[in-house]
């Protein structure tokens, strides 16, 4: 949204300085407003296949093929780190308005319930629609550093009405050491911290997650069960260009 | 994998905009698991904007009752009452590990564009495979679907072998692999999201004769896809 707003008043100012310099007499002539570049919308609903992971509010971001969300093997970005352990997306959303290839960003409002969805709208000039990506991001709250995504979908052949349904795999952001204990886990099963800048994990890198061994299989020190542990796909991501 | 096939399907189905369906294809069922079996499966070519079950709702009667005890009896006259064109039990019983069944299908004249195949995993709960409404590809060639588990949300999975398979009968209806134990207390209370969703896998235990499940954590666990479909237009 900050990126289309920027873009409307550089126009306004250009028509106002030309405006200034064509006037030779003393009268203003009426310049109009220009109409506002056109725009595409796109409404995306994520539904949350888990039995037992709430999912954090989604960051939605519509960007361009230089950025990414993540990359496997390589380290998290902070901005990555803070939703991953604490289910914040504030940081990595504000890491992507201030990267060039980022067109626009959004944010769900709340947390999504296993079973439960969001809907969330994003808009873009269609000028930037050519080579148009869309990433979501989330974490899976009752994880140490859990998260899943979207990664950089292709939308640029979308048109008004389409539709495109994918499904989503959990990664492991690489940040925290999965101790599955209360006192490092945001979410209700654990109540603890969520973000700290320590990278405690084996290897501070994101790969695939490998799931949760919980305290029914065993880990006597977790503070999950049964009910937390998930297979992929995690979450459903539904696209729908409304304009 | 999964990325790709819905990229292609996008692609393919923004090329061809109002194509005319394929009326005549192969259908290959393969159980990619390593000790799971499939009761009869219930495969059904339908309209767009009909499924038997979503993500994020709760199960139908019917659909519980095949994710509960395999019995797709009641599945089979929701779609025939949309007009589709069903094919049941194509493997002549159950669907072994690595096993694989093939059979044609033809939807000519029809609007049966949207295929669905539906099974349940024992030795489970209520654990289903299910391609739900995928669209039939229209251009000549060979398709693959991966499938995941779901879970009915409709039975907590206790992976207690007693042979309940009635809907709403707590217990596993069978373990036709032999491999599961007895004795078990129970792994799990109720669901904690009864609607459907992505089975979080079978727990099991190393305890043949006791333990909280019945099922041996060494064979009977899985992770998706746990099968392949593969639809083949000439």
């Amino acid at each position: 949204m900050k990126v289309i707003a920027n873009r409307i008043l550089l126009l306004a100012l250009g028509a106002a300085v030309l405006a200034a310099c064509d006037s030779s007499d003393s009268v203003t002539p009426f310049v109009p407003d220009p109409p506002p570049p056109p725009t595409a919308t796109f409404e995306v609903t994520v539904t949350n296949l888990t039995n037992g992971q709430p999912l954090s509010p989604i960051g939605v971001i519509a960007h361009a093929d230089g950025y990414s969300v993540f990359s496997i093997g390589a380290a998290a970005s902070v901005g990555l780190e803070e939703l991953a352990e604490g289910g914040d997306n504030s940081v990595l959303l504000a890491e992507a308005d201030a990267d060039a290839n980022v067109f626009a960003t959004a944010s769900g409002g709340a947390p999504i319930s296993p079973g439960g969805r969001e809907t969330i709208s994003i808009e873009v000039l269609q000028s930037d629609l050519a080579g148009m990506r869309l990433s979501t991001s989330t974490m899976l709250v009752n994880t140490n550093d859990a998260v899943t995504m979207a990664n950089a979908v292709d939308l640029s052949a979308m048109q008004s009405g389409d539709t495109l349904t994918l499904r989503t795999i959990a990664y492991d952001a690489g940040t925290e050491a999965d101790t599955e204990m209360a006192a490092h886990i945001p979410g209700p099963a654990g109540g603890g911290e969520g973000f700290n800048a320590a990278r405690d994990d084996d290897a501070d890198r994101v790969s695939m997650h490998s799931g949760i061994v919980g305290a029914d299989d065993g880990f006597a020190s977790s503070s999950l069960s049964n009910q937390h542990r998930f297979d992929n796909p995690v979450s459903m991501v539904r696209i729908e260009r409304i304009n | 994998m999964k990325a790709k096939i819905y990229a292609g399907l996008l692609a393919a189905s923004l090329a061809a905009a109002p194509a005319a369906n394929a009326t005549q294809f192969t259908v290959e069922i393969e159980n990619l698991s390593n000790a799971i079996y499939y009761t009869p499966f219930l495969v059904a070519a339908h309209p767009a904007g009909t499924s038997l079950f979503s993500v994020g709702e709760a199960a139908s009667a019917n659909l519980q009752a095949m994710a509960e005890g395999g019995d797709i009896s009641g599945l089979v006259a929701d779609v025939n009452g949309l007009g589709a064109t069903v094919v049941e039990n194509p493997a002549g019983g159950l669907l072994g590990p690595t096993a694989s069944t093939t059979f044609d299908m033809n939807t000519d004249g029809t609007s049966n564009d949207r295929l669905t195949i539906v099974a349940m995993l024992l030795p489970t709960n209520d654990a289903f495979a299910g391609l739900n409404a995928v669209e039939i590809p229209t251009e000549p060639g060979t398709y693959t679907f991966d499938v995941p588990a779901y879970d009915a949300g409709t039975e907590a999975n206790d992976e207690i072998l007693n042979g309940g398979g009635a809907p709403g009968v707590p217990g596993m209806p069978a373990d036709p692999g032999g491999l599961a134990g007895a004795g078990g207390t129970g792994a799990a209370m109720a669901d904690a999201n009864t609607t459907v969703h992505i089975h979080r896998g079978a727990l099991g235990d190393t305890d043949a004769a006791g333990g909280t499940s019945d099922l041996d954590s060494r064979v009977h666990r899985w992770l998706n896809p746990v099968v392949r479909v593969t639809v083949t237009v000439q």
